[in-house]
């Protein structure tokens, strides 16, 4: 048999997850210590000080990768490498403004107390594991961190049963994916020998398996646990029912950390672990992506509910996303750490939009009640506007380069029908995009008029933040396309 | 005499299968929960054979890993069925249907 041996930490490697976890726990220890309970203020300064530490600490990791190169440490089952840093950083960008948020939603609705902050600085530190695992149970442990935190926090709002509701199914759902997840890693294990990426990609290029059974078996279900956890269809039943029951701004949340989380790893486990075996997932893919892309443009038509919408166009972006993977180049990988870091910041700001267009109680969510809003709030509904075309994909804001240099990698990979498909999804997307659109400038309806919705300072904040770097991605990508190349230059192996 | 290792595989199989099928049939949270519960024991059935017939401590450590989330997902998903039971009186997910559309 053999031994356990201690393997050697590096630790600016572990440091971010490190980071938000200890001030996860701080944060929990100081809720049970102080006398009366811990004032919002204190709470919501701490996690955007932690998010804000993390990016620091992420600028000097990309300034030690460009002295030492990508490195693993944790016995290789954790790895520093461009893509995690870029990754990384755009996770600790989503989690301060979408603590903005959930802090003056929670003062509008009264739901006071810490909770939201800690569960959501512990879940932030399972997704950054997840960018930076390089193995199948590491990545595994980030996955039930990320999504133990969530199932909580889809259930905070203690009065509404929807939000417990939403909470039950996407648990269960959950729960389901990670079971599914974790078996096919016991398979791949088992045609392997390890759950090391690195090992698996170094097993399989030096080996012919005669019986490739469990291997692809194994691979299958890790795909069909990933495809779970990024909705794509046809395991997407849960993602409307929850987006629309959890608390809003724990929506946003959601949606940009658990995209960049799962993707970054899923396209670690395609390209570091089973890279040599592309040609056998690639159809998988395939199928994958024409019915997330088409699936979520055309169910996302006739939604009547801001959230349920975006909920379906999150599904359509999951399958652009997903083409990234499929390209299983180094261009694939660019534009798809690309698509993330622009996607999270515009959805957490979109949602931001929508938790104070909520109005008190988190309930006015039809797209009636947007009606005039540019009229009325010029600012408030241009913003949306901007953030709404990004998601479509308009030229001169973020999504455009996004959805251009995904779909550019795959036609370099061979799969222009599969780029001629999602245009076509895109195409059906952008008519509930304009639709909505064409309502924040509609005339108001009189009833309506005059009634204008508080924006708070902090969530103005996260809009201005979110609006502006999709402005500024869009018209000036090249520094982040930059970044992106050059972070997928140093992605192991 | 002893028994091989595929015996085991085939048994984590169908316990995998049992525990799936359950979830996708069953109406009770609480029974969709042990089901949950017993796919992930048979994934640590699989993962104790491979390292078994490969004599490689690492598939049993991370038995240990899958075990101690199992727990983790115990606690949060019982705070969840307390707190729907709480407001209904019946943890059946047909009577979950707010959220439809």
């Amino acid at each position: 048999m053999n031994t356990l041996t201690i393997p050697s930490i590096h630790y600016l490697t572990i440091l971010p997850v490190l980071i938000f976890f200890g001030s996860s726990l701080l944060l929990l220890i100081a809720s049970a210590m102080w006398r009366r309970s811990v004032p919002m203020g204190f709470s919501t300064s701490l996690t955007v000080l932690t998010s804000a530490a993390v990016m620091v600490v992420t600028y000097f990791q990309w300034r030690g990768l460009d002295k030492s190169g990508a490195s693993t440490t944790v016995a290789h089952a954790v790895v520093l490498d461009g893509f995690s840093v870029v990754a990384t950083a755009a996770i600790a960008l989503s989690v301060g403004l979408a603590a903005l948020v959930a802090h003056d939603w929670a003062l509008r609705e009264n739901v006071r107390g810490p909770e939201y902050q800690i569960l959501a600085m512990a879940s932030s530190a399972g997704a950054i594991l997840m960018t930076q695992a390089n193995d199948l149970i590491v990545i595994f442990l980030g996955l039930e961190i990320l999504s133990l935190g969530l199932y909580v926090l889809v259930a905070l709002d203690r009065r509404k049963s929807e939000s417990a509701e939403a909470s039950l199914k996407y648990f269960i759902l959950g729960g389901f994916a990670s079971a599914i997840f974790i078996y096919g890693a016991a398979l791949l294990y088992g045609a392997t020998g390890s759950t090391n990426l690195t090992t698996i990609s170094y097993f399989l290029g030096s080996n012919v398996l005669l019986k490739p059974g469990l291997l692809v078996a194994g691979g299958a279900l890790l795909l069909v646990g990933f495809a779970f956890k990024v909705a794509a269809v046809p395991f997407h039943m849960w993602s409307p029912d929850v987006y629309e029951g959890a608390p809003t701004p724990v929506t946003g949340f959601m949606a940009s950390i658990v995209k960049v989380g799962a993707f970054a790893a899923l396209i670690r486990v395609m390209i570091s672990g089973l890279g040599t075996q592309l040609g056998t997932w690639r159809p998988i893919l395939w199928v994958l992506i024409v019915l997330t892309t088409l699936v979520g443009a055309a169910l996302g038509l006739p939604q009547r509910n801001a959230k349920r919408l975006l909920a379906y166009s999150s599904i359509n972006h999951a399958g652009f996303i997903l083409i990234g993977v499929w390209a299983g180049t180094a261009r694939g990988s660019a534009a798809l750490l690309f698509y993330l870091v622009t996607y999270a910041p515009t959805v957490v700001a979109t949602f931001a939009i929508v938790t104070v267009m909520g109005g008190l109680g988190d309930e006015r969510h039809s797209l009636e009640s947007y009606r005039g809003l540019a009229r009325r709030q010029p600012w408030l509904g241009a913003s949306l506007a901007v953030l709404l075309l990004s998601q479509l994909g308009a030229p001169l804001t973020a999504g455009f380069y996004a959805k251009y240099s995904v779909l550019a990698a795959a036609v370099d990979s061979g799969g222009s029908i599969l780029a001629l498909i999602a245009l076509l999804s895109a195409a059906i997307a952008a008519s509930f995009y304009l639709r909505w659109t064409v309502v924040l400038y509609a005339e108001p309806d009189e009833e309506l008029d005059g009634s204008r919705v508080i924006v708070p300072r902090g969530t103005a904040i996260a809009i201005g933040v979110g609006v502006v770097l999709t402005l500024l991605f869009g018209v000036w990508p090249g520094p982040l396309v930059t970044l992106a190349q050059h972070a997928t230059v140093y992605f192991l192996p | 005499m002893t028994i091989p290792a595929s015996w085991f595989l085939i048994l984590a199989a169908l316990l995998f299968g049992i525990g799936a099928f359950g979830v996708l049939t069953r109406r009770s949270a609480l029974i969709m929960f042990m089901c949950i519960e017993l796919m992930l024991n048979a994934v640590n059935l699989t993962f104790v054979t491979f390292a078994r017939t490969m004599s490689d401590i690492g598939g049993q450590t991370s038995v240990f890993f899958i075990m101690v989330v199992a727990a983790a997902e115990v606690t949060v998903g019982l705070g969840i069925v307390v707190a729907v039971f709480r407001r209904r009186a019946s943890t059946s997910v047909d009577e979950l249907s707010e959220l439809q559309g």
